[in-house]
């Protein structure tokens, strides 16, 4: 599904990612866990197509294609997602327009017919309910007046919606309380299918117990410094990086 | 060019005018006094300069390039094909319909609720414009054949009227025409207009409008200046609005090669409530200046302007805002924000605020932004697989929502809305 070799990225002259090798395979869930400033959000944002990181070095292919030759909405459109750590506020586009155009696009790329309105609002309103989303989420505009918590369920329904092949998750965990976590966790894991894998970013254990991870990658000074199985995390957790960023080096 | 200001005015460009009105006169409607005045003003200072304060942004010099005829040999036979406006969703609303400035009988259907009058019949030049001071409107008193005087009588709620627009030149030849509005409602009264300019080829149209709301009455004004993309469009409007009368008003610019509009509203009674908002849209090299002048005369009044630029190519937005608030005019709340979305490096906004407050206990407040598409949100939208050309829509139609939001005809919506979208068919 994803391969990324030896890649290299900077913001302007400062270099951020220093060399990661990374393999998800098909139906795979991997978490990246690291300490603040180790490049996590980074990554997401230059698998994304982000243009204000610059790529030095290194290769990423997204399903046997080269993901960095590709402009960001290819890549959606190709079934890349990425749920964003800090989603934007869209004030003056309405949540439903939005998810409808985007769905429509993905779908349009896929060979498959768009949807109208009416069937849209359907599928729409039945994932919102499922994210225990109020039914006003889809009229209201995009993240505009959303909790922390609601533009991170948003982004979660917006994955959903468009049912990528890989999906990262940026901290989708920040900011959310046990319930919403569990919501969270629940969507992620109604994608979970041979077809599908994802990339999960994250600071918490918390989350990895609702998304249990094929494997678990620890990312420091821009290199993934450790890997292991879903007791990884739990390591960390207990004895927090330094130990074990400590013992990689 | 040297350095040196010279003290004697350009070649002026009014010499073409003032000889077709010299030709004119003995056909003109109405009393030759006013239109003798007028044609001295033009003689005397000609048209408008870029020296002048209030002119600076927006050059009038390639109006002096066109030789322009005006229609009015052309009134009682030949009338060229023109294209009417997309009236959808206006169906059985009374209008008035000027081809190349001239009522067309045929195309319009009157109101019942208004008494509307033709200017060419009984010509009338009104109290509020100042040819001396405004010289488009010298030039329009000067040559104007026709117009509508629509008035609403006492606690009369007209409905909705069309004034439409349509120019076009006569086989190649450029046309000007300069319509006179008046519209006076009295007390209570009220009136939605939806004002369309459209049109094809080179012309020139140079309206000038007069408002006088009596005591509550209600004047609804939604203004589409979407003419030719060669035409030249000048309109000036002035609004007189009495105590506890509201004058709101809108106006989308996406026509015209040179455009200027200049509203004078004076709020002359207690509680009075004034709205000048816009919209334009713009490309390749149009130039449209909106120009505002708000007097606050009495106490307790609002005033709101919130105007809105997008701006592609080598295209050109002006907005011109000022405030007067007299020292009478105590408890003044007025607001203006001018903002401009920059879709290229070669587009180019001006704005000129300006408050004059002579009173003590006022609340006014000013704005403005200028900006391109927010590259977060650009990339959010992309991210999803929206294509580029549809993000950007996205995001400027999201832009010019808050102005368009405060259309509340929902006809007169359904129209502005049709119009935005077809600007995008045409790459940016």
């Amino acid at each position: 599904m994803l391969e990324i070799k030896n890649l290299s990225a900077s913001i302007g002259e400062k270099p951020i990612l220093r060399g990661i090798d990374l393999t998800v395979p098909d139906g795979q869930v991997h978490a990246i866990m690291g300490p603040n400033g180790s490049g996590k959000s980074t990554l997401s944002y230059v698998l994304s197509g982000r243009d204000d990181f610059t790529v030095t070095g290194g290769t990423a292919t997204f399903d046997g294609q080269d993901l960095l030759a590709m402009e960001p909405e290819a890549r959606a459109q190709a079934g890349l997602f990425l749920a964003f750590q800090a989603p934007v506020e869209l004030p003056g586009v309405g949540n439903a327009n939005f998810l409808r155009t985007a769905l429509n696009a993905v779908r349009r790329a896929r060979g498959e017919d768009e949807l109208d309105a009416a069937q849209f609002l359907k599928l729409a309103r039945a994932e919102a309910r499922r994210l225990q989303m109020p039914d006003d989420m889809l009229r209201r505009n995009v993240n505009v007046g959303f909790s922390g918590g609601e533009k991170k369920r948003n982004e979660v329904l917006q994955m959903t919606m468009l049912h990528p092949k890989l999906a990262i998750l940026d901290e989708t965990d920040s900011g959310l309380d046990i319930d919403a976590l569990k919501i969270v966790g629940d969507g992620v894991n109604a994608l979970r299918a041979p077809s599908f894998s994802a990339l999960v970013i994250t600071h918490h254990q918390r989350l990895l117990d609702h998304i249990v991870p094929d494997a678990v990658h620890v990312l420091a000074h821009g290199r993934i410094v450790r890997s292991g199985g879903a007791d990884l995390a739990r390591a960390l957790e207990a004895q927090g990086y330094a130990q074990v960023i400590a013992e990689a080096a | 060019m040297s350095g040196a200001v010279s003290l004697v005015p350009a070649a002026s460009p009014a010499d073409g005018f003032l000889s077709r009105y010299e030709g004119l006169t003995q056909r003109l409607p109405g009393m030759a006094e006013p239109r003798r005045a007028a044609a001295d003003i033009l003689r005397r200072r000609g048209l408008p300069h870029v020296r002048e304060e209030g002119w600076r942004y927006t050059n009038l010099a390639a109006l002096a390039d066109v030789r322009f005829h005006e229609p009015l040999t052309e009134a009682s036979g030949f009338v060229p094909d023109t294209d009417l406006p997309d009236l959808d969703g206006f169906d059985g609303v009374p209008r008035l319909v000027f081809l190349q400035g001239r009522f067309s009988a045929a195309e319009s259907v009157l109101p019942d609720a208004a008494i509307v009058r033709s200017f060419a019949a009984s010509a009338e030049f009104g109290v509020l414009p100042q040819p001396e001071r405004d010289r488009l409107v010298a030039l329009n008193t000067m040559l104007a054949e026709d117009g509508a005087i629509i008035e609403v009588p006492e606690d009369t709620d007209a409905g909705t009227l069309l004034l439409v627009s349509a120019g076009r030149d006569i086989h190649g030849t450029p046309i000007a025409f300069h319509p006179r509005h008046t519209l006076r409602l009295a007390r209570g009264a009220r009136l939605t207009v939806v004002e369309i300019h459209c049109g094809d080829g080179q012309y020139l149209n140079n309206p000038v409008t007069e408002i006088t709301l009596a005591l509550h009455a209600r004047l609804t004004h939604v203004r589409l200046q979407n003419e030719s993309p060669e035409a030249f469009h000048l309109a000036t409007i002035y609004a007189d609005v009495a105590a506890d009368a509201s004058y709101d008003s809108f106006t989308l610019s996406t026509g015209a090669r040179l455009a200027r509009v200049d509203v004078h509203a004076r709020l002359a009674g207690a509680q009075g409530h004034v709205a000048i908002n816009a919209a334009q849209l713009l490309r390749g090299r149009q130039h449209s200046d909106f120009a505002t002048v708000v007097d606050h005369d009495a106490p307790g009044c609002a005033s709101r302007q919130t105007i809105k630029h997008v701006l592609a190519d080598h295209a050109r937005g002006v907005f011109q805002g000022k405030i007067e608030v007299a020292q009478a005019a105590q408890k003044t709340d007025g607001y203006q924000m001018n903002q401009a979305l920059l879709l290229s490096p070669d587009a180019e906004i001006d704005c000129k605020p300006q408050l004059e407050i002579f009173a003590d206990d006022v609340k006014c407040s000013h704005g403005a932004t200028v900006g391109d598409l927010d590259p977060d949100q650009f990339f959010y939208l992309i991210s999803r697989g929206i294509p580029r050309e549809e993000a950007r829509a996205m995001l400027v139609r999201a832009f010019l929502g808050e102005v368009l939001d405060m259309v509340e005809d929902e006809r007169a919506r359904a129209m502005l809305d049709r119009v935005v979208d077809a600007w995008w068919t045409v790459p940016v």
